[in-house]
């Protein structure tokens, strides 16, 4: 079983070798011309913009799309317990309930804090809703978001 | 002698090392946050072939490999949710993500 | 019944939770505090800190409890342990957190930037944290470092207006994904070698062999380097000062002596229980890396101008230190650096107390020049700072200094005189850049745009600096408190 082994082993360090090599090899041979095109982001040939600085750029889509990565993954867990259903019985039907309330509660947390509001969060990320009273002279918390509503 | 049933266990270790060198080189020479992001999923789901492979090869009865692969895919969907997300914040602070330019804390 | 429903149906595998009883008590904490920030927002943080706390005090009442477990060692399949090794963890790790969130209680406060996120994912870091350091079985160890990792990148961009966390949190998320997948690619290897990911499984697997395979030592290469990532070794230590001095105060002095307590924890269970076998093939390699990041830790320290870098660089050093205990590959070697973790995360966390509270409002005064005097200014916090600095440059009668002597003799009995004779010397040249800092704090006079700033502080503040100094003092004059635990806590078999 071993010296089966020993060619993958010369292949992994020579995989190693060509990816440090051709890292090394583009580097010392291309010529360093620093054109403009060359250095921005390839967008499928989409001219990338710079938006104003300081200016919010919406970032809803980014945001839907991430919680959707996070929230469709976990269903995974799901294909193995539904495979073995029958012989886990109900020691697996309790794990998946644990399971799928953990995930409430984090579907729970998305939620009230606005992430899936598709108009973007009602107020900046970090400030309170405009509901939450704040006693004079209170620094626990930075000011409620101004355009809050 | 293969068994039908055997997998030839070189190829897919081949196939999952270059894998994981290309994402190996592309961490190393990307400047992107995103395209790093990318090259570092490459690396895992290289991981995920092997693991497959051995399951396979070993003829694991409990399936260890196939069942951490399915963790390892959750654990990559979250790094990706949370290195995102990051990217996002660096991205509207600076308006740009390239890595080496993110140097106000000396390298 | 097929094959994986025989193997972990209930009638096979009793369902015994206690050992994992402090993961849950911290997990279901945080999930309280999540749903309390998301239904009923508040401007107070003190029900956030007071709940946490409670979480830390209970997820440690359960842990003490285990020291007298007399179950079997290893629990749900194999996948967690529950020997005393885990216990002292567990604790040393729950003291930080503990400490970690008095701090942050301190911080935010003052830098204005509380916010109910800050401590659940403070407790979810904690409950990996702890959960590494018992897991047995190499999934478990993956799954419980990236919870730690992944609260950790968020927590360290938590103050994300300000651009040095956003940065550092990139920096770290970058390197620590990338050093994760080192990490998983080792396991594979593990597990393609002997069949098994479980610690023990493994062990048994290498130990018939005859001869090494070239599998087993290819996932030793990739796991090593995976947890040197984690303990900051050189040379894979880049993340270390960037994300230490761009992460909220509070939060570098939590992950700084809570990551490297449990990344170690974890790394001393995967290479004293399943690659044992092969302690002859990574001794050498251990003993390199120990000397190089003592030697490159304690040389860039000298040339910092900050106050939290050179904690950072100093905390490079320190692992290196902690690996010759490691490389010694014996049970004392284990012992010494297991009370060296704990000397290192109190001393630790204290110098990074003691850094919040002189900044004053956020990140304002962390350059070394505003330290000048400050012995003068606030006699207590450079009392306490001073301690600090003379236990990690191990000198007596400080704990620092039983740790290191304690960590040498180890690895003087496993035949390391050359690794010795380097650390010994580098630990005298890093002598320097701390000394030079107290004599800065009491000699010097401070500047003139630096003395009228005046220094507050409130209990919980207090709290996180003197606690770890007295602890500092006390090691240091009865180190036979910590070694009696450690002599049957440092037997690590599953």
């Amino acid at each position: 079983m071993q010296t089966g082994f020993v060619p993958i082993v010369i292949l992994l360090v020579l995989a190693g070798a060509f990816g440090v090599l051709s890292l090394v090899v583009s580097w010392l041979l291309t010529p360093k011309r620093k054109v403009k095109a060359k250095l921005d982001p390839y967008e499928c040939g989409i001219e990338p913009v710079r938006l104003p600085a300081k200016e919010q750029f919406p970032v809803k889509f980014y945001v839907v799309a991430m919680l959707f990565i996070i929230f469709d993954i976990e269903t995974i867990f799901m294909y193995p317990w539904a495979v073995a259903y029958r012989s886990l019985g109900l020691f697996g039907l309790v794990e998946m309930i644990v399971f799928i309330g953990l995930v409430f509660v984090a579907y729970l947390f998305v939620w009230q804090k606005g992430g899936l509001e598709w108009e973007g969060p009602a107020r900046p990320m970090g400030t309170l809703p405009a509901s939450v009273e704040h006693t004079p002279g209170d620094r626990r918390r930075e000011p409620a978001a101004t355009g809050g509503a | 002698m293969i068994a039908a049933d055997t997998i030839r266990l070189p190829i897919p270790l081949i196939f999952s090392a270059t894998l994981f060198s290309a994402g190996v080189y592309g961490v190393l020479a990307r400047r992107n946050a995103v395209l790093v992001l990318m090259s570092v999923e490459l690396m895992l789901n290289a991981v995920n072939v092997n693991l497959v492979a051995f399951s396979a090869h070993l003829k694991d009865k409990l399936f260890t490999g196939q069942i951490f692969a399915l963790f390892v895919i959750t654990v990559a969907a979250a790094e990706v949710g949370i290195g995102l997300a990051i990217v996002i914040l660096i991205y509207r602070n600076r308006e740009m993500i390239n890595v080496d330019e993110v140097n106000l804390l000396k390298w | 019944m097929g094959p994986l429903a025989q193997a972990v149906a209930p009638s096979h595998m009793p369902i015994v939770l206690r050992p994992l009883l402090p993961e849950l008590i911290l997990v279901g904490t945080a999930l309280a505090l999540m749903l309390l920030d998301a239904l009923r927002p508040t401007p107070d943080q003190r029900p956030f800190v007071l709940l946490s706390l409670a979480g830390v005090a209970g997820a440690a009442a359960a842990t003490l409890s285990l020291w007298t477990w007399k179950g079997p060692g290893s629990v749900l399949g194999g996948m967690i342990a529950a020997d005393r090794f885990a216990v002292y963890f567990r604790l040393v790790i729950l003291a930080a957190a503990a400490l970690g969130i008095l701090l942050s209680s301190y911080y935010l406060d003052r830098a204005g930037e509380a916010r109910g996120e800050y401590y659940p994912l403070l407790l979810f870091a904690t409950a990996g944290m702890t959960l590494i350091t018992a897991a047995s079985d190499l999934i478990l160890i993956f799954l419980a470092l990236e919870i730690l990792s992944l609260s950790l990148y968020l927590l360290t961009g938590f103050s994300f207006r300000r651009l040095a966390s956003a940065e550092a949190s990139m920096k770290y998320f970058l390197l620590g994904a990338f050093s994760s997948a080192f990490f998983l690619y080792g396991i594979a290897f593990a597990y393609g070698a002997t069949g098994t990911t479980n610690l023990a499984g493994i062990a048994t697997a290498l130990a018939s062999r005859v001869n090494g395979d070239a599998l087993a030592l290819i996932a030793v290469g990739l796991l090593a380097v995976g947890f040197s990532f984690k303990i900051a070794a050189v040379p894979f230590h880049m993340w270390t000062p960037d994300a230490y001095q761009g992460a909220p105060t509070c939060v570098t002095a939590f992950m700084s002596a809570g990551t490297k307590v449990a990344a170690f924890g974890a790394f001393l269970r995967v290479f004293g229980v399943a690659f044992l076998p092969l302690a002859h093939d990574w001794r050498a390699f251990m003993g390199v890396l120990a000397a190089i990041s003592i030697i490159v830790g304690s040389v860039l320290a000298i040339a910092q101008t900050d106050i939290k870098r050179l904690l950072a660089y100093s905390s490079i050093a320190q692992a290196g230190f902690i690996l010759v205990g490691l490389s010694a590959g014996t049970q004392a070697g284990i012992q010494s650096a297991m009370f060296y973790l704990a000397v290192y995360a109190g001393t630790v966390l204290g110098a990074f107390a003691v850094v919040a509270i002189a900044s004053v409002r956020g990140e304002e005064h962390t350059a070394l020049s505003s330290y000048a005097g400050l012995a003068r200014r606030r006699p207590l916090l450079g009392l306490a700072l001073t301690a600090f600095l003379l236990s990690l440059a191990g000198i007596p009668p400080m704990a620092g200094f039983i740790a290191k002597v304690s960590v040498f003799s180890a690895a003087v009995q496993a035949g390391s005189w050359p690794l010795v004779l380097i650390a010994v010397l580098a630990s005298v040249a890093a002598a320097f850049f701390y000394i030079r800092v107290i004599v800065l704090m009491y000699m010097q006079d401070p500047a003139p745009e630096i003395e009228g700033v005046r220094i507050e502080s409130d209990p919980a503040g207090w709290a996180a600096v003197l606690a770890p100094a007295f602890l500092t003092v006390v090691f240091g004059i009865l180190p036979g408190l910590l070694f009696g635990l450690l002599r049957t806590a440092s037997v690590v078999r599953f």
